[in-house]
């Protein structure tokens, strides 16, 4: 469980992270999406306890982080592969992860083979890792401790496909056992994956939270009718949100049922009228974060998302 | 595979073993991990691997030259020097390594209560540079005994409980400065070249400015700590001037570094 109220960070006049609320509930895998620069490590910093928040707070399992009394037997955390000690091999730096939970150090050859690293790449310095490794690695080391909460920061970042499947069913079955999860990607489509629940952050702010239907659910209806452009000017006229897809039909910011009553009013006959699609979370993702995206001037913004 | 994760086997994580079976990290336990931490990576290694051979050669001409007539205090200088002045550097990287390989992250999410982190590693440096120290004598003592046995030098076994326990205050002295310059700068090049620098422009600054000459024992750390290595017993004043540069060299630094650990923002760029 996760708890985190009305939190935080500004550097200087800039607000990284403004007034973020969201839990995290066991047995849920919850995505945490957003562009780049967005505060989504910000924020899982701030949970961690190693970011000061200017406001707010951020409870782990009901205590603030830093109050947890040995917290990598409680909370697995994983917050940058790549910040590991070249030096160490991977063994090394699971030992030092045991010696300081105080786990039996037997657990280091059985989470080794979870994550699926061999002995001899254990016996390597991490220096020789590659990215997939490390978060292998990383991932071992938040697991280490049997951990009741897992924070992964992209923890998919540098898997290969067969890799990325096997974190996604790590996850389902760490939730499934009542664990909770909060992980952080770009990545969509595996996010669509394994997350059953997102919190989706633009520039700071949460700009929608649910679970992955509710969110990827569309309102509006999709239709094709023999006059589409009488049908349009018809449902303009009613204040209704229209658009001509360049495919043929038109998508409508209004339910089947007004679109059809708007469609006899005006007398045009219709050849198909359906409830939209679901959309896929990339779609979902570019709507919510369009304004924030970098690559805005490019992005094609069809319609508001009611909050 | 996954399924063979042994948390798998714990069906009922949270409420049973919540309270009961975490211990929390003694202090012991955290030192003992940032003592392990200094030698368990390469350049660690190296860094006691070239103290290792820097001595071992000293040692070795020493022997062979002016017929091996040294005492066991000289082979004690020599042994020492080098240790004292790479010891630092031990200190310097426990505690600048945290940032400059990103390994604070995890650091401090295992263990939040950084000024204990921090704490840790000057404990943990101490006692690598008192192993170390302890491992001077033993090899200075030995190639004194050498060369009394086989060169036929004169013994001197002249080292007193006093120049140990001296050159011991050093050691101590040495390690929390260079953790405590470590944790304040952050850079390990610029914590070493503060170090290095330090004494050296003392001393100049005090040759140019002749009214400075006085002061100079009570904030220049390298005079104030002159007598420590083999000097004669240290007096009231010696001793309070050893706690005044001590406290500008050391302590300052040192409590600015946990300061800083603790108050600032631990992120991995």
């Amino acid at each position: 469980m996760i708890t985190v109220e009305h939190l935080t960070k500004r550097y200087g006049p800039v607000a990284a992270v403004d007034d973020v609320s969201f839990t995290v509930e066991p047995g849920h895998v919850t995505g945490f999406l957003g562009p780049n620069g967005a505060g989504k490590s910000t924020t899982m910093r701030m949970i961690c306890g190693l970011t000061p928040a200017t406001s707010g707070s951020a409870r782990v399992l009901g205590k603030p982080f830093t109050a947890l009394s040995n917290p990598g037997r409680r909370v697995g955390v994983l917050l940058d592969a790549a910040a590991q000690h070249s030096g160490r091999t991977g063994r090394e730096v699971l030992t030092l992860a045991a010696m300081m939970t105080g786990v039996d150090r037997a657990r280091i050859d059985s989470t080794l083979d979870v994550v699926g690293l061999t002995q001899r790449e254990a016996a390597r310095r991490v220096g020789q890792y590659s990215l997939g490794m490390r978060q292998r690695l990383g991932l071992a080391s938040a697991l280490l401790g049997d951990p009741e909460v897992l924070i992964l920061d992209e923890p998919a970042n540098g898997l290969d496909p067969a890799g990325i499947r096997w974190m996604r069913d790590l996850l389902h079955d760490f939730a499934g056992r009542g664990g909770t999860v909060l992980l952080s990607s770009h990545l969509l489509r595996e996010m669509e994956q394994v997350a059953d629940r997102l919190v989706v952050i633009g520039r700071g702010r949460i700009v929608a939270q649910g679970t992955k239907e509710e969110l990827l659910r569309q309102a509006g209806a999709f239709v094709r009718s023999t006059d589409d452009a009488a049908l349009a000017e018809a449902l303009r006229r009613a204040d209704v949100g229209v658009e001509a897809l360049t495919t043929g039909g038109l998508a409508v910011e209004a339910e089947p049922l007004d679109v059809g009553r708007a469609a006899a009013a005006a007398g045009v006959v219709l050849a198909e009228l359906r409830a939209a699609d679901s959309r896929g979370l990339e779609e979902l993702f570019l709507e919510l974060t369009a304004d924030d995206a970098r690559e805005s001037a490019t992005v094609h913004t069809r319609q508001e998302v009611p909050a | 595979m996954t399924a063979t994760t042994p948390a798998a086997q714990a069906p009922t994580r949270s409420a049973a073993r919540a309270g009961a079976e975490v211990r929390p990290l003694t202090f012991a336990t955290l030192t003992l991990v940032e003592w392990r931490k200094q030698l368990d990576t390469r350049a660690g290694r190296w860094l006691l691997a070239v103290i290792a051979l820097i001595t071992a050669g000293v040692l070795a001409v020493m022997v062979a030259v002016n017929g091996g007539n040294h005492s066991f205090s000289a082979f004690l200088v020599a042994t020492s020097t080098p240790m004292a002045m790479l010891l630092p550097i031990v200190g310097v990287l426990a505690a600048t390594s945290e940032w400059s390989q990103r390994t604070a992250l995890v650091t401090f999410t295992l263990e939040p209560r950084r000024t204990r982190v921090g704490i840790a590693k000057v404990v943990g440096a101490i006692g690598s540079g008192l192993a170390l120290l302890v491992l001077a004598v033993g090899l200075a003592a030995l190639a004194h005994l050498v060369v009394v046995s086989f060169r036929d030098a004169d013994p001197a076994w002249d080292v007193t409980a006093q120049n140990v326990a001296y050159l011991a205050i050093s050691v101590v002295l040495f390690m929390a400065q260079g953790v405590g310059f470590g944790l304040l700068l952050r850079s390990t090049p610029a914590a070493i070249v503060t170090l290095l620098l330090m004494p050296t422009l003392f001393g100049i600054v005090g040759g140019l400015v002749p009214g400075l000459a006085d002061a100079l024992p009570w904030i220049d750390l390298g005079t104030a700590g002159e007598p420590l290595l083999f000097g004669a017993a240290l007096d009231a004043q010696g001793w309070a001037q050893l706690a005044s540069a001590s406290a500008i060299w050391v302590v300052a630094p040192l409590v600015g570094g946990l300061w800083r650990v603790a108050r600032s923002e631990i992120s991995s760029s």
